[in-house]
């Protein structure tokens, strides 16, 4: 069988198991499975560009994804005046402290001689930099938060339209990945690994705790959306009539369309974003990333400045990131900073990426709609099998109920088996690398 | 394909985080066998012989053409030619890490051709490689335990022994062996090597990037390892030296057998000078 | 007196807890540097083989009460560890069996293994889960303290009480015993030293016979019983809850790396400076302050608890910054 063929069969393998789901569950379900499975594809997409085009391994795409969240509660929700009277002001000045601290202790190491002298101006400018900073932050982020607090407290967004929230994620991102990676790859050997598993439960930590940027765990709700509300629709005689024509009813037909709505949106996203993926792979700048990857020594030898593509690299790619975190928080309609799990937005993410073959942005997109059509299905399987093989038990039988119960961790374990099964019988993926 | 590499596993997309991926101490090593094949007796010939080697690294081309290396007991054998020549290949090849396609390896009459170098140090190899020969964070004192790790009788007297043969061991003992000096680095190289209580003895570039004086030092206890009996064989890129103490020596040009002799006898040639002795 | 007040509130909430935390983290971050050292990769399955030490020992804790077997005022979970270790141990054998047996042979680059290692993880993830479901399992019994706060105020006639926690005097005794017994094995015995001259120069301990399977074997049984040990105790101390201890590998990976990769010693030293870090910005000093005179005006906390992550963060790359290497310049094993 030609590559082109296997390819085509893989993707139409995929497409068939969605189209399954709506056949026997509902097409509820696959729209939805569809939708998150798209955003998934994005994410890969991204890791992709930081693994599989350099080599360089990110363990925080979940704060990345977090920060596209976060970029949509600031762009797309109402503008809140007084709360930027009462405090928003003061808290941007003292963030800009805090940031003119850290600028003024890099600027002290960098010209003071080494010594104890540098140490102890060091920690004179950090420690003095820390309490001026909590001394204006604190009053100013108390009084933003005593503003309504039940159901806003926080300094609001910019009430632009939620769809401008996507590139600003991208933005968000971006500049998240390029403190980290200025940081963590400009060391003199490079400890990217250990830097984003730390950054991202850093940014979750903010998210969490932080009320005044986006309410902290008593989540932002009602998000702003691109595509009409059900409501609004079954309201409409018109669509109800033309739901009516095709035999659905309009409770039914609105849901249908405002996924569509969302499944067209988001595929137009990931096929642009997969072609710029295709021609950087294709340009000379991909070229050289290539070249980089497979021996650094022989391009750092020909002038070339490996930090500084891998740093752009890693830009990019958390941008990408963030832009998939973007798009799923407006298709959640909600920020819920307690819902980002390391296992689900980090490590599923790299299982799509090294399933559907490390390296190829066609192998990143279907690793990452198969996995993410077993993460949800799994699920249901898995139970089913339970009843299947403890059938044979009594009904109140301790294990049989146990099983019965567990079966929903059964999509940790089958994760790990796939991941496993994958590299060792094909390690380079499903769609493996040109 | 990326990582230049035919087997998947092995491409690590060129990741050097230090966070999740330690590169030190890393095997090199390739050996032609992982696992050893059957040995078998064969009758008289010398100590240790390379006969008529053909052969490669992996599945590479051959590197080494129809080239015979060998030490006589109680004898110092060296192995000389210009950078390139297969000198350490040809070493190389008689310790088991090239695959040896046609020709033999015997030792104290024995084909030991199919086996894994670590079988080969339990039939009496001592191997000194040419760098990475010492365990940098242990003491001088652990690397020569460790050099005796195959054995388990009492090794206090081979470990005095050593100690007597380089003083300035024992001094050190509990010092990590890392600190040392080169010429002291090399030292417990070798003495690591001695520690297995070997039949024959073999060095690559055992005065690599040391001084003159400390490269005089450690010829002068390689010929005393000599008068215990030990046979010896070294490859060399100070020719005219090595080939001072030698007993025999060899001269390979691109993988092949250019000159073969005494050291005196190649000393003397004249075309061995012009070419290899700076006249 | 006010300044002995203020030492023993600042020993309650920080020296203490510190101590005991500190002790746990150096035995994970020890598992974590062997597996650096010897097998060359960072395990991202740790916590989850702490988790999985830790729930067999729940569970033989839970099956001791029942049928009667206690140690008095002791937990039962001292009776209980040695199976769990033995438990872990055969999960961990297993698994290399299995699964990282062939990236050795296939001579694997050290980053595959970490992506291999994180199939494990969601393996062992999984396996606990589906075991002994997510939630929060106390299996703590005994004596709850050695000393508590009301106690100490009878018996000095302070302001400040000092609480111990049974499990925090057990933490750090069978902490201590542990690194003893690993130390004395890697620098005394035999098979303790073929493991650091594997882990030194991995050709060259091939040339001296030592059998690269056997140093990978007792590093497993190793790791298992540092894992399991650094479960139970955390467990003990805490509460057992699956998730919390795959959250533990981020300090525990910033203790290994803040001592230097693949040094036992720096991944102890490490474990302290991330706990007691964590502790103190953490800790309101509203209270030692008033006793030693300072009026504060707020509660004095530098970050609030929220953030303990981002101070491993920070530490770490403190550290990193002015010693790439680690504070142990990480020493082989």
């Amino acid at each position: 069988m030609s590559v082109p063929v296997k390819n085509t069969l893989l993707f139409a393998l995929v497409g068939g198991l969605i189209l399954l789901t709506g056949f026997m569950q509902s097409w509820n379900s696959a729209l939805l499975i569809m939708n998150m499975g798209l955003v998934s594809a994005v994410m890969a997409i991204g890791v992709n560009l930081q693994w599989g085009f350099a080599g360089l391994f990110n363990v925080g795409v979940m704060g990345f994804v977090a920060l596209g969240g976060l970029a949509v509660v600031l762009v797309s929700t109402d503008v809140r005046p007084e709360a930027w009277a009462d405090g928003g002001w003061g808290i941007v000045l003292a963030l800009l402290l805090g940031a003119a601290t850290v600028i003024a202790a890099v600027y002290v190491s960098r010209r003071v001689p080494k010594g104890m002298a540098r140490t102890v101006a060091m920690l004179a400018v950090l420690i003095g930099g820390f309490f001026v900073y909590r001394a204006v932050l604190d009053p100013n982020v108390s009084a933003v938060e005593a503003l309504n607090p039940a159901a806003a407290g926080n300094i609001g967004g910019l009430g632009l339209p939620v769809l401008l929230a996507w590139p600003a994620g991208a933005l968000l991102a971006a500049g998240a990945a390029w403190l980290i990676g200025k940081t963590a790859l400009g060391l003199r050997s490079d400890y990217l690994a250990i830097a984003t598993l730390g950054i991202a439960e850093i940014i979750i930590a903010v998210l969490k705790n932080e009320d005044w940027l986006a309410r902290g765990v008593k989540n932002v709700i009602g998000l702003p959306r691109p595509v009409p509300y059900e409501i609004d629709l079954q309201g409409d005689p018109a669509f109800v009539e033309r739901a009516a024509g095709v035999g659905l009813d309009p409770v039914t037909a609105s849901t249908l369309y405002v996924k569509v709505g969302y499944s067209i949106l988001f595929l137009i996203v990931l096929l642009v974003l997969l072609w710029m993926a295709q021609m950087a792979l294709k340009s000379p700048w991909g070229r050289m990333m290539r070249a980089i990857r497979d021996n650094e020594v022989a391009a750092e030898a020909m002038g070339k400045d490996v930090t500084r593509r891998h740093l752009q690299v890693f830009v990019l790619g958390s941008a990408v990131c963030g832009i998939a975190g973007a798009m799923m928080t407006t298709l959640d309609g909600q920020l819920t900073p307690g819902s980002y799990q390391p296992l689900r937005f980090t490590f599923l993410v790299w299982v799509m990426v090294i399933v559907g073959g490390s390296g190829n942005n066609f192998g990143a997109v279907l690793g990452a709609m198969l996995i993410w059509f077993l993460w949800v299905q799994v699920e249901p399987i898995g139970l089913w099998l339970m009843q299947v093989i403890t059938s044979g038990m009594a009904e109140d039988n301790a294990l049989r109920l146990h099983l019965i119960d567990s079966a929903a961790h059964m999509r940790l374990l089958t994760m790990g088996v796939i991941l496993l099964l994958v590299l060792r019988f094909s390690p380079r993926g499903l769609i493996p690398e040109k | 394909m990326s990582g230049g590499s035919d087997n998947p596993w092995q491409d690590g997309r060129g990741n050097k985080d230090h966070s999740i991926a330690n590169p030190r101490g890393t095997g090199t090593m390739t050996p032609a066998h992982r696992k050893s094949g059957a040995t078998k007796k064969v009758e008289g010939g010398p100590f240790l012989i390379g006969d008529t080697m053909t052969g490669g690294y992996g599945k590479g081309p051959d590197i080494l053409h129809d080239c015979t290396i060998a030490v006589e007991a109680g004898q110092i054998a060296v192995i000389v030619g210009p950078n390139g020549a297969g000198k350490s290949t040809a070493m190389k090849a008689v310790f088991g890490m090239l695959d040896v396609r046609s020709g033999s390896v015997r030792l104290d009459g024995e084909d030991i051709t199919a086996l894994s170098p670590q079988d080969r140090v339990v039939k009496g190899m001592g191997f000194v490689p040419q760098t990475s020969n010492i365990f940098t964070s242990m003491t001088v004192e652990e690397n020569l335990e460790m050099g005796a790790f195959i054995r388990r009788d009492d090794i206090s007297g081979t470990m005095e022994q050593v100690y007597d043969l380089f003083p300035i061991l024992k001094e050190k003992r509990y010092q990590p062996a890392g600190e040392l000096s080169g010429g002291q680095r090399q030292q417990v190289a070798v003495g690591r090597a001695l520690m297995t209580k070997p039949k024959v003895l073999m060095l690559d570039e055992p005065t690599a990037g040391v001084s003159p004086i400390v490269m005089d030092e450690l010829f002068d206890r390689i010929i005393e390892v000599s008068r215990t009996g030990l046979p010896i064989l070294m490859v060399e890129q100070n020719a005219r030296q090595a080939l001072e103490i030698a007993d025999k020596g060899y001269v390979l040009v691109q993988g092949r057998n250019a000159y073969t002799g005494t050291g005196k006898e190649l000393l003397a040639d004249h075309e061995v000078r012009k070419s290899f002795l700076g006249g | 007196m006010d300044f002995l007040n203020a030492l023993v509130a600042l020993s309650n909430f920080v020296l203490v807890p510190g101590i005991a935390y500190g002790s746990q983290l150096a035995l994970g971050a020890l598992g974590v540097t062997l597996i650096y050292g010897i097998l060359r990769f960072s395990n991202f399955a740790h916590g989850d083989t702490m988790a999985f030490g830790a729930m067999v020992a729940v569970l033989v804790t839970w099956w001791m009460q029942g049928i009667g077997i206690g140690l008095g005022p002791l937990p039962t979970a001292l009776l209980a560890l040695p199976f769990a270790i033995l438990g872990c141990m055969a999960l961990l054998l297993v698994t290399d069996r299995l699964v990282y047996r062939f990236y050795r042979e296939q001579k694997a680059k050290p980053v595959i293994l970490v992506i291999v290692s994180m199939g494990v993880m969601f393996i062992m993830n999984g396996l606990v889960r589906f075991i002994i479901g997510p939630d929060d399992q106390r299996f703590s019994d005994g004596e709850r303290f050695i000393i508590s706060a009301r106690d100490f105020k009878e018996m000095t006639g302070l302001d400040e009480g000092l609480t111990i926690k049974t499990t925090q005097g057990i933490t750090v005794i069978v902490a201590v015993i542990a690194v003893a017994l690993l130390f004395w094995f890697l620098n005394k015995t035999r098979t303790g030293k073929s493991m650091r001259a594997y882990s030194d120069n991995e050709d060259l301990a091939l040339l001296s016979g030592i059998n690269p399977e056997r140093v990978v074997m007792y590093t497993w049984l190793i790791v298992a019983a540092l894992a399991t040990t650094a479960g139970v105790l955390y467990g003990l101390d805490k509460s057992f809850k699956p998730f919390v201890y795959f959250q533990l590998l981020l300090p525990i990976f910033a203790s290994a790396i803040v001592g230097g990769l693949g040094s036992p010693l720096g991944a102890i030293a490490g474990g302290f400076i991330i706990a007691f870090s964590e502790v103190t910005i953490t800790y309101a000093w509203k209270k030692v302050l008033e006793y030693i005179g300072a009026e504060p005006s707020g509660l004095v906390q530098l970050l609030s608890t929220d953030y303990k992550f981002a101070v491993s963060f920070v530490i770490l790359l403190i550290v990193l910054l002015f010693r790439p290497t680690g504070l142990f310049r990480g020493k082989s094993v």
